[in-house]
Order: C-alpha cells, then sequence, then structure tokens
C-alpha cells in the first residue's frame, strides 16, 4: 500500500512538471508583451520610454535566452517566489493570489463536497423509487448539461421573478460601500454574494453525480451478488446497502475525473459573476498579459487539483478492498 | 414427504407475448433423492428451478401447484416466499464465481446475510466453519475478499453458504458447467456428502451435462421444449432410455469424463421449437427419426413402468391423443 501510494505520488510529482512547463511556455507564446501593458500604464518623461522599456525587459529577465529564464522560474519556484504581478504592479504573484484564493476555496469546497453527497444521496433514491425517477432523470441531464453562465443568469433570473432578487447580488463577493471587517453586515454581504455562483457550480455538478449513482445503482441491482443475496431471501435494506456501498466506488474515481472540470467550471462563474476568486483574477491576468500571476494562478490550480486527487486516491485505497488485497499482492 | 410438483406451467410475460417455458410439469423428488434435470440449453430448466425460489417479474404462474414437506410452497407469493428462501428452499446459482460481494470478506457477508434473516452468526459459527474445513477450505478464507479466492474456492464457499441452514429442498443449477472434470468431479462427491450428512433433503441438480448426474442423481427428469419428455431412475435413463429424444442425448454423450460443452453435447441435428407459440402436437416431431402420423397430437406423460414415465406415442399403449379417437 504505501509503495501503491509512493508511485501515485510519483505519477503526481511528474504530472506537475509537465503542467508547469505548460504553465510557463504558454502565455509566452500569446502576442502581447507585459511590459507594453506595464509602461502604457505608468506616466514617463516623453523620450524615456526606450531606455525604460530595456530596463524592465532586464529587470523582468525577458531579455535572456530561453533556457536561462526557465531555469529561473524553477528556481524561484522552490523560493515559493512566482514573480511580480503586473496586473497589480509591484505586488508579488503570491500574495495578490492569497487576496482571490479564499473566495474560490469558500466556492468550490462545499459546492463539491455538498453536490458530492446530496446527489448521491438522491440519486440512490430516484434507482428505488420509480416516481422520484421521473423527476431525477430529466432534471438531472438539464443540469449536468447547462453551460454555467446560463445557469447563472437562469437562477439570478428566477429569483428576481420570485421578489427575492435582491437579496442575492448577482456581482462582486461583497457590497462597494464596504470594508473588509468581521462584522455582520459584512459577514451577511459575503453570504448574499456567495449564493448564487456557489448555487450555480453546485446544481450542475449534483445532477452529475445523481444521474451517475441512480445508473450504477441499477447496475448493481441487476448484478449476481444482489441475485444471490436476493434468492437467499436477504431483505431489500441489506441489498441496497451493498449496492450503495458498491457503487459508491466508481463514483469516488469520477470525483478524481471531475475535479479538473469542476474547477473550469467555477472559472467561468466567478466571471460570469464577477467573484472576486482565481478565475476572475485569471480573466483580468489575461486583459493583461500578466505572464507571472497567469502562471502563478494556473499554478495554484495545478497543485490544488492534484492534491485533491491524491486525497481521492488514499480515501479509495481505505473504501476499496479490492485495491488494498491487488496492492498487497495477495 | 419430499417435493411433489403438479402441473406447474410458468411463463414469461414479453412484449410479443406469453413464452411458456414450464409447461405442465409433474414430477416428485422424495426425502434423500438427488434428481437430476437434464435437457438442451433453453428448455426451461433454469425456469422451472427458479419458481420454486425466486420468480423474476417478466415471470408468472400459470397453474399447478407445489407441495414441499406436506404443505404448500406459495411460489407466486414473493413475500410469503422470502421467509422460505434459504431456510427452507436453497439455491447454488450458476453464477457461483461472482455470487460473493466483491467488496466484502466473506465471513463479514456471510454474518449480515445471517443477521438480517434473523440468525445470529456467533452460534452458527462453528458450524459453518466445520463445514468450510468439510469441503477442503482453510477456516482463514473468511476473512478473505473474494478475489482473494480462486474460481474452485469460490464455488465451495457458495454450496456451504447456501445449505448452511439445513434447507429441504437444494437447487443447483449447472454449478458444473463452468469447471474442468476433476473439479465437477469433486463438486459431484460434495452434493452426495450434503445428502449424506443431511445437509439437505431433497436435492434437484440441474445441468445439460448427462455425465455428471450419472455421478450423483437417483433419478433423472429430463426436460424438451419446456415439456417432461422422460423420467426414470438414473440406470435406466442411462441404460435404457425410452424416449428418442433422451436416446439420442444418451449416444451424443462421448465418454464419461470427457469434457464437451453445451453444444458438442447435444449432437442431436435441428433445434428446439420457439416457446413463444410452439408448435401443437409432439414438441420433438421434427427432429425425432421415428415420428408418425399419431405424434400431431401431444403425447401425454404416462408411467409406462413403476417409476418410468415417458411422453412419447411409441411408448402410450392404450392411451387416445387428447380430443380424438385413436388412429389406425
Ligand atoms: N426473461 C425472459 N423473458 C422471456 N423469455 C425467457 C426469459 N428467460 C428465459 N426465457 C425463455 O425461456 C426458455 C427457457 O429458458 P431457461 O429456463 O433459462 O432454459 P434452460 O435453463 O433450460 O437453458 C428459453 O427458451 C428462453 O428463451
Ligand atoms: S411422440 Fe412421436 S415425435 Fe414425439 S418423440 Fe415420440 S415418436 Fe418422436
Ligand atoms: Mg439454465
Amino acid at each position: 500500500m504505501r509503495r501503491y501510494l509512493l508511485r501515485k505520488l510519483l505519477i503526481y510529482i511528474l504530472t506537475f512538471f509537465i503542467a508547469a512547463t505548460l504553465d510557463w511556455v504558454l502565455p509566452r507564446l500569446v502576442p502581447g508583451n507585459p511590459i507594453q501593458q506595464l509602461l502604457a500604464k505608468i506616466e514617463l518623461q516623453p523620450g524615456t520610454y526606450n531606455a525604460t522599456y530595456k530596463l524592465y525587459m532586464h529587470s523582468f529577465g525577458f531579455d535572456r535566452p530561453w533556457w536561462d529564464q526557465y531555469l529561473s522560474f524553477w528556481k524561484a519556484l522552490f523560493h515559493g517566489n512566482l514573480g511580480i504581478s503586473i496586473y497589480d504592479f509591484p505586488k508579488p504573484v503570491t500574495s495578490v493570489i492569497a487576496d482571490y484564493v479564499l473566495f474560490t476555496l469558500a466556492l468550490l469546497i462545499p459546492a463539491i463536497l455538498l453536490a458530492y453527497y446530496a446527489g448521491n444521496k438522491v440519486g440512490a433514491m430516484a434507482a428505488r423509487r420509480k416516481s422520484l425517477d421521473n423527476t431525477v432523470l430529466p432534471v438531472g441531464y438539464l443540469l449536468t448539461a447547462t453551460a454555467y453562465p446560463w445557469l447563472a443568469l437562469l437562477l439570478a433570473f428566477l429569483l428576481a421573478a420570485g421578489g427575492i432578487g435582491h437579496f442575492f447580488p448577482i456581482s462582486g463577493g461583497f457590497a462597494y460601500g464596504l470594508l473588509p471587517n468581521w462584522d455582520w453586515a459584512f459577514v451577511w454581504s459575503l453570504m448574499t454574494h456567495w449564493f448564487l455562483p456557489f448555487l450555480t457550480l453546485f446544481l450542475v455538478a449534483f445532477g452529475g453525480w445523481a444521474i451517475g449513482m441512480r445508473n450504477l445503482i441499477i447496475y448493481e441491482l441487476e448484478s449476481d451478488y444482489t441475485h444471490y443475496l436476493e434468492a437467499l431471501g436477504a431483505p431489500s435494506r441489506l441489498v441496497r446497502k451493498y449496492a450503495y456501498r458498491n457503487a459508491m466506488l466508481p463514483q469516488l474515481t469520477g470525483l478524481a475525473l471531475q475535479l479538473g472540470v469542476i474547477v473550469g467550471g467555477a472559472i467561468v462563474t466567478e466571471v460570469t459573476f464577477a467573484y472576486p476568486g482565481l478565475g476572475y483574477l485569471i480573466f483580468q491576468a489575461v486583459g493583461n498579459d500578466d505572464y507571472f500571476l497567469l502562471q502563478g494562478i494556473f499554478l495554484f490550480i495545478i497543485v490544488g487539483v492534484l492534491a485533491a486527487n491524491f486525497i481521492v486516491d488514499i480515501v479509495y485505497v481505505i473504501v476499496d478492498p479490492r485495491t488494498r488485497v491487488g496492492i498487497s499482492g495477495a | 414427504m419430499g417435493l411433489k410438483v403438479d402441473q406447474l406451467r410458468i411463463c414469461y410475460r414479453t412484449l410479443r407475448g406469453d413464452v411458456t417455458a414450464v409447461d405442465d410439469v409433474t414430477f416428485d423428488i422424495a426425502d434423500g433423492e438427488i434428481m437430476g434435470l437434464a435437457g438442451e440449453s433453453g428448455c426451461g430448466k433454469s425456469t422451472l428451478g427458479n419458481s420454486l425460489i425466486r420468480m423474476d417479474v417478466r415471470m408468472r404462474q400459470l397453474g399447478g401447484r407445489v407441495e414441499l414437506d406436506g404443505a404448500e410452497l406459495p411460489i407466486s407469493d414473493a413475500r410469503a416466499m422470502r421467509d422460505y428462501r434459504f431456510k427452507v428452499v436453497s439455491i447454488i446459482p450458476q453464477y457461483a464465481m461472482s455470487a460473493l460481494n466483491p467488496t466484502r470478506r466473506v465471513g463479514k457477508m456471510v454474518s449480515e446475510l445471517l443477521r438480517s434473516r434473523g440468525f445470529d452468526y456467533k452460534s452458527a459459527l462453528p458450524e459453518f466453519e466445520r463445514r468450510v474445513k468439510l469441503v477442503g477450505l482453510d477456516a482463514d478464507i473468511l476473512k478473505r475478499y473474494p478475489i482473494e479466492l480462486s474460481g474452485g474456492m469460490k464455488q465451495r464457499v457458495v454450496m456451504i453458504v447456501s445449505t448452511l441452514l439445513n434447507p429441504s429442498l437444494l437447487i443447483a443449477d449447472e454449478i458444473t458447467s463452468a469447471l474442468d472434470v476433476s473439479t465437477q468431479r469433486a463438486v459431484g462427491e460434495m452434493l452426495l456428502e450434503f445428502r449424506d450428512r443431511n445437509f439437505v433433503k431433497t436435492t434437484m441438480v440441474i445441468t445439460h451435462d448427462l455425465s455428471i448426474l450419472a455421478q450423483v442423481a437417483d433419478t433423472i427428469l429430463i426436460m424438451y421444449a419446456g415439456k417432461l419428455a422422460e423420467k426414470a431412475r438414473t440406470d435406466v435413463v442411462i441404460g435404457s432410455p425410452l424416449h428418442p429424444y433422451t436416446q439420442l442425448l444418451i449416444s451424443s454423450l462421448p465418454e464419461v469424463g470427457v469434457r464437451h460443452d453445451e453444444h458438442t453435447l447435444v449432437g442431436i441435428p435441428g433445434r428446439p421449437p420457439p416457446l413463444l407459440n410452439p408448435p401443437s402436437g409432439c414438441r420433438f416431431r421434427d427432429r425425432c427419426p421415428f415420428a408418425f402420423d399419431r405424434c400431431a397430437a401431444d403425447p401425454p406423460f404416462v408411467e409406462v413402468q413403476p417409476g418410468h414415465s415417458v411422453a412419447c406415442w411409441l411408448h402410450a399403449d392404450g392411451v387416445s391423443p387428447a380430443g380424438g379417437a385413436e388412429q389406425c
């Protein structure tokens, strides 16, 4: 089991290496130059543009050969240094990310966990009750197939039509007039701004888990071990317990596979609601040709997704005895 | 007392109509008897076996009655049958290799199953372990997961689990089909052992393979296209069968112990008729080398000698075809 996890870890490290390299290459393939963007923002003495440009190119290291830039990228990375943001010049990228990441985590973690939990429960119930199934199946398919911005708009519209739209603002992370401060007004503002983007992410993922669970349970209920239990008169309580547990395993694999997709959904959703998370920051970084910030955010996301995958791997080993048995080489 | 099945008819509801897979079937199995049920694939053997323990949603009982140990077995009443399953009627399924929940240790699964049926695992454990050893397994298999067991081990585990509560009737459906010859013999020995030790009272061994029946069965019932063809003691069925279908089955039987599959076993040309709207008259008529004009009517299943019944006009002296005068 330790060998298995070590092997997994090695694969994740390799993945990280490749992803980080791509993360370094890709922004450099995009046309445009961050120094030009930066200089356009500051007022310069007439006639000093060329000299200043050279100076900045040099201090950011953009005038060095590519391999040299690449090596310093890794060197800096190991020191936890992701460079200086151009969008929010001259703040370090890490502290810009730190300002935004909590919003993203506050959206993603509850949305992923609650959708996974509720989707599995409702899917299992749908597999048992025909009447519920007739609702869950079409609604689930509709939800998973819906594009995030679409659902976002629809939710905002529905709430407005229901007369409670003003409770749930559709833009920003908290009300403009407020200063970040742990008082009730601010916390309330945070929660109401959080609600719609959260609900959007939750609903799309929920639909997918519910349908997946429903189909898996129906499959498990047709399997040989189910038929054997039934032939021996086992009550449906036991039969369903086994089916649910066994159907959880592919769902868990699905969770690992879906993490990246969900993060992608969060980016789109944050942009739609101008919610100040990493997705929104990506949008800003792209608009400002901010290589370093973009790199930093993607690195952060890559590490986050890989770490979450690793956690799912560990959970899987714990819940599926077959992997444990297989791993110990029995 | 044993098992008495009387004029049982079971059909499958399908979109195209009813498929009567068990058609007017009557037979007995005495206490302590092992009856073999044989016939080509698709002739209704599993349907008959399953109907005695668990009808699936598409199955309907069209008629007949089943009696076990002197009391009616309510096979059509799924709720009432639940209490009989495992305790009174049990089954070793064809799919023994995949019958165990892959994510539960064997012992844990058995304990949950027993508890769910109101039995105490702790008090059943010594007997269970004794039987595990009896079939040549180590008691530590209870701590293992099914994937840690070989196919033969899983088969044996399922056999002892199914018979743990000493059922009156045991149905063993094609339990040797997936096994090699030496394992087949070992499984046969186990069935005999279970009977001799009174783990089970009556046993019905369903197979398309007559050679395993030669080893274990006291009597053999041959089915063809949902109907009974012949029933007699094993030595009579193997040695001097009367029904042309049985004769062809026996003559196509390779030397005992040679492995063969369903298709090479039955070297009889042609195929059984469809069970959805089957033809009238003897169902074997198309393939029967002895077919004659009387065979246009349905042959009755009659006892030609004590304990030997057959459904063929060649052996129905003095019986008129249903609904008509005897033809000459
Ligand atoms: N679920 C079903 N629906 C309709 N027909 C079925 C179903 N299961 C079996 N049958 C039909 O019933 C007949 C008997 O099947 P079965 O009892 O499985 O035969 P055997 O066990 O002798 O091979 C077959 O002709 C098959 O086509
Ligand atoms: S009744 Fe006729 S067709 Fe049927 S088995 Fe006998 S001889 Fe053959
Ligand atoms: Mg069968």
